[in-house]
């Protein structure tokens, strides 16, 4: 037990000292960090570590159970394959907010309770962001503010939440809550945002494609997976999100179709996938936990291969849109063979890992006798294969030959694509390993001749339609153009803003401006050249409003004659004996005041 | 050139004769396999195949005549 020490210290402290090292010795370290972490997950054994009293609170830095397990490893897993595909980048910032935002998702993870919780939540959301900033595009700044606010948007929702339910039930422990009042619903929608519920899911698509080539590969791993775990911890069971759940695997299905930019495509294929989670958290049956932590492990090895591929795609050729891009398989035939073998594990291809894991949630569905749920996941299924199994490898690999020559990527891309593609493989065609780490002991086969004879026919009957619209000229083909979303309203709704006080409210200020610091100054100040001129004149004015018409002719001529010789002689309107006397006035007033 | 693109064309032809013999295979295999259907229409032939037809062209059809009428805009929509 010495030896042993949380796993998000190692990520964090070890971030550190990057900037410290260079070349080989630079590389070797962040590739050593990750599997020192892993051994140390290894020896760490289930129960509460790490308890830190602070002010009249225990935090828990470890509480090491299978679920948090299971994150933990396939965290650590993606970890050392993210860097080893960033290894070349030269630029520390990035490495060191990758590390520090994998660290702080591993600290969310195995958080025990709610302060500990909330403050790796928000370093998450930080460094995040400085994965997006990174790529140093105007686009990719704007995107990334966009992030943080959202995320922080997120993050006070969570905090509020936090505090009212500590304050209810005197504890910060966290664990199952369950829908009951104001502090959950905060809560839940706190944790929506980091798992892109509908509606809120736009920060994913608006900034996962602006990030760094490699930082999306990060970015693609953890937030959406700490927010899976985070429902299945604290919302098991809790049934709309059954509802949430399908709806995430069936919206963004469409999208993807309609959508060029490649790894956009992708970002939409996220929330299609945790949405398969979020609808078995939702059923909260042993089967379907199960089923949603095995997918959100498969999920993260089979995103990030397809990422690692489009950027493997982007390195080499500069470009990611559907419509630039085709014919590359000449050129670059091992990622070509890589990034199908991601489409064929997140279409759950037999032997291909989704295969083992979404027919775990669908079962589930099925067993709870949910029909309407049932076919919105069987739907989304068919739109999974349509964007992330045929549409990303057929456009950038295939299709019109767009007449880019370029090499094949850099050695340490192709082996973290290698690494990821073994694994999809290996946990496809030999489930045992994984299912042997789930929260729940698992009795599920999948592979039963019908199941594997349904999913034959699914895809292959829905590759037949995708052929026969092609060759009939009616898929759409990709075009250069940009799909709104949900985040319409903040990114158009800013705009009014700014035009609202640019404009209306600008007027208004001048106008106010105008009248404290010109009109009223300048009226004072010809008012105090002869005060008792102005005042009759002032008093006359008013005079004119109620006087009858016989009198008004008298009083006009009196105002115009008054008016014309204004300020005239002071001394004419004052005598000198009214000043003293008001000086005296004044002087007795002071006194009297100086006394009381 | 002609006889290339004649050679693709034949390859393409090869191709999509042994992908529509897989799919009647796959027809006639499915009456022999066992199944336990969860819901009642599960267990009717193809039943797979044919969803996984119709939802696939349905998807792309709404998403091309639908979606991207509503939500389409110039690349430089935001500026």
């Amino acid at each position: 037990m010495v030896n042993i020490v949380p796993p998000a210290a190692i990520f964090i402290i070890g971030a550190l000292f990057i900037p410290l090292l260079k070349g080989r010795l630079k590389s070797a370290y962040m590739l050593l960090l990750p599997v020192v972490a892993f051994i140390n997950i290894l020896n760490i054994t289930e129960g509460i570590h790490w308890v830190v009293r602070f002010l009249d609170y225990e935090l828990t830095f470890g509480r090491v159970d299978r679920l948090s397990m299971i994150f933990g490893y396939i965290f650590i897993i993606v970890s050392f394959i993210a860097t080893l595909y960033a290894i070349r980048v030269k630029d520390d910032g990035q490495h060191i907010s990758a590390f520090l935002y994998a660290g702080s998702a591993l600290g969310a993870i195995f958080a025990g309770d709610f302060l500990s919780l909330f403050i790796f939540w928000e370093l998450m959301a930080i460094t995040a962001t400085y994965l997006i900033w990174a790529r140093r595009t105007k686009k990719s700044i704007a995107a990334g503010f966009r992030y943080l606010m959202v995320h922080i948007f997120g993050g006070l929702c969570l905090l509020v939440g936090i505090f009212i339910h500590v304050h209810n039930t005197a504890s910060i422990e966290f664990g199952y809550i369950g829908l009951n009042g104001l502090a959950s619903y905060l809560i839940l929608l706190g944790f929506g945002v980091n798992c892109a519920f509908p509606v809120l899911h736009a920060w994913l698509t608006d900034a996962y494609p602006e990030a760094t080539i490699t930082g999306t590969v990060f970015l693609s791993a953890f937030t959406t997976k700490v927010a899976v775990y985070a429902l299945a911890r604290g919302f098991p069971g809790t049934e709309i999100l059954i509802w949430v759940g399908a709806l995430m695997t069936a919206f963004p299905i469409f999208y993807a179709v309609i959508e060029n930019d490649l790894r956009r495509v992708l970002a939409y294929s996220v929330i299609n996938q945790v949405g398969f989670m979020v609808v078995g958290i939702g059923i909260g049956t042993e089967l379907a936990i199960n089923g949603a932590t095995a997918h959100a492990f498969n999920d993260i090895l089979f995103k990030a291969l397809l990422f690692m591929s489009m950027g493997a795609v982007m390195h080499q050729t500069g470009k990611i849109k559907a419509t630039d891009l085709g014919g590359l398989y000449k050129s670059m035939p091992i990622t070509t063979i890589f990034c199908i073998i991601g489409a064929a594990s997140i279409s759950a291809v037999p032997l291909f890992s989704a295969f083992v894991s979404k027919s775990m949630v669908v079962s589930a569905v099925a067993h709870e006798g949910m029909a309407i749920i049932w076919f919105i996941l069987i739907f989304a299924s068919v739109g999974v294969l349509e964007h992330a199994g045929i549409k990303i490898p057929f456009f950038a690999f295939f299709s019109h030959d767009s007449g880019i020559r370029t090499k094949e990527a850099p050695l340490n891309m192709l082996l973290a694509m290698g690494i990821a593609a073994f694994l999809c493989i290996f946990i496809g065609t030999f489930p045992g390993f994984l299912y042997s780490i789930l929260p729940y002991p698992v009795d599920y086969v999948p592979y039963a001749a019908g199941h594997v004879m349904n999913q034959l026919q699914l895809l292959f009957f829905s590759a037949l339609a995708f052929t026969i619209l092609l060759l009939a000229g009616i898929y759409p083909s990709e075009i250069r153009a940009i799909n709104v979303d949900a985040d319409w309203p903040y990114r158009k709704g800013a705009g009014a803003f700014m035009w609202f006080i640019n404009k209306p409210m600008a007027k208004v200020g001048a106008r106010i401006n105008k009248t404290v610091f010109e009109v009223i100054p300048s009226s004072l100040i010809w008012a105090s050249r002869n005060p008792g001129g102005a005042l009759k004149i002032a008093s006359d004015t008013v005079l004119l409003q109620f006087s009858g018409p016989k009198k008004r002719a008298e009083v006009e001529q009196r105002i115009k004659k008054e008016k014309e010789i204004y300020p005239g002689n002071i001394a004419k309107h004052w005598p000198i004996g009214t000043t003293v006397l008001w000086v005296t006035l004044f002087l007795f007033v002071y006194l009297l005041l100086y006394y009381l | 050139m002609s006889r290339r693109k004649s050679d693709k064309s034949k390859k393409l032809k090869g191709y999509l004769g042994i992908f529509y013999t897989i799919l009647l295979l796959l027809i006639i295999i499915d009456f022999f396999i066992p199944k336990h259907p969860y819901f009642r229409w599960e267990g009717f032939p193809s039943f797979y195949a044919a969803f996984a037809f119709v939802a696939f062209v349905v998807l792309v059809l709404a998403a091309k005549y639908i979606l991207r009428k509503i939500v389409m805009r110039d690349e430089d929509y935001y500026g």
